[in-house]
């Protein structure tokens, strides 16, 4: 992996300093990342879209007015479809989810740049997030009544003992797959794409032939972009869908 | 056989779990087609449905995929 010559397709995801206090020592260090900068730069994007966008709250919207409140009235949509009116009490933490993930999708298919979700330590601390957001506010909400989740009604008593573990483990295994679907899609992706583009610079050294037959690997990588595109959007609207849907659990938990 | 070889194999095979969840995504969005033609008019309100039954059919996929990276750097 370390020869120089190679593509590595890895590399991309790298973190970096970009400059860092303390740790000279060993000790404790606090440190600006790259990953950190992409942070900054998905919630400052985000911010200023809908900031400027919507400051001149036009009767008749311009254009870049009506995309923010399409954004709006979609995820609002979503949420009252799963959670209910009452869901929409969650609704601008849904929004940011929802937007911070597309976003930062987004501006990881830019050559270059950082994508903050292929790291599980992020997509983990957002599904986190959600799962204690559920946890919490369920136990609020319902007293121990938010057991009930674990307790399908209608189903005969000797079922229920092997029901009962399943759906336990069930809720227990969500924070994993709701941070792992995230990290594996965008990671993946983004490895393939590597891996295409590899062959490209690989088969273009060998040659005229080798030119012509590069093109093959270069029409995938430009289909294998847009299917990027796709996912990456996919992905947010997946992850908000799941996150309402958890959060309806914790608002009715009987099923 | 080298431990290194065998984390590698072991590896490979634990992605043989995901031609499980491939079989499961391409029968939802089959069967939501086939449903979806028959009638198209309610098609529109199914996709939520349609995009929650492939992101907990994918995850079984995913947990392979967990388990293959578990065996590589765990």
């Amino acid at each position: 992996m370390a020869d120089p010559n190679k593509v590595d397709p890895i590399h991309q995801f790298n973190i970096e300093n970009i400059f860092a206090i303390g740790g000279n020592d060993g000790g404790f260090q606090l440190a600006f990342t790259n990953s950190a900068l992409f942070m900054a730069l998905t919630v400052g994007a985000i911010s200023a879209y809908l900031i400027l966008s919507t400051s001149g709250r036009g009767l008749v919207p311009n254009r870049a007015q009506v995309l923010s409140e399409m954004m709006y009235e979609f995820v609002a949509n979503m949420v009252r479809q799963s959670a209910g009116t009452e869901g929409m009490k969650f609704f601008p933490f849904v929004f940011s989810l929802f937007m911070f993930v597309l976003v930062a999708n987004l501006l990881g298919m830019f050559p270059f740049f950082f994508t903050v979700t292929s790291h599980i330590i992020v997509t983990f601390a957002l599904a986190m997030l959600v799962i204690s957001t559920v946890v919490i506010y369920g136990f609020m909400r319902n007293g121990f009544g938010f057991l009930k989740l674990f307790v399908p009604s209608g189903i005969p008593a000797p079922i229920l003992l092997i029901v009962v573990p399943i759906e336990i483990i069930s809720f227990l295994s969500r924070p994993i797959s709701l941070s792992v679907r995230l990290f594996a899609n965008i990671l993946a992706g983004h490895i393939t794409l590597k891996v295409f583009a590899g062959f490209i610079v690989t088969l273009g050294s060998m040659g005229a032939l080798g030119i012509l037959g590069a093109a093959l690997p270069l029409f995938m990588t430009v289909a294998l972009t847009a299917l990027e595109f796709l996912v990456a959007a996919l992905q947010a609207y997946v992850f908000a869908v799941l996150t309402s849907m958890y959060l309806n659990d914790a608002i009715h938990p009987g099923h | 056989m080298e431990a290194e070889a065998a984390k590698y194999i072991g590896a490979g095979i634990a992605c043989v779990g995901m031609a499980g969840a491939a079989i499961g995504v391409g029968n939802i969005f089959g069967n939501f087609l086939s449903g979806a033609l028959r009638n198209p008019s309610a098609a529109q309100s199914q996709f939520g449905n349609l995009i929650f039954g492939f992101a907990v059919t994918e995850a079984l996929g995913i947990f392979s995929f967990l388990v293959a990276l578990l065996a590589l750097f765990g």
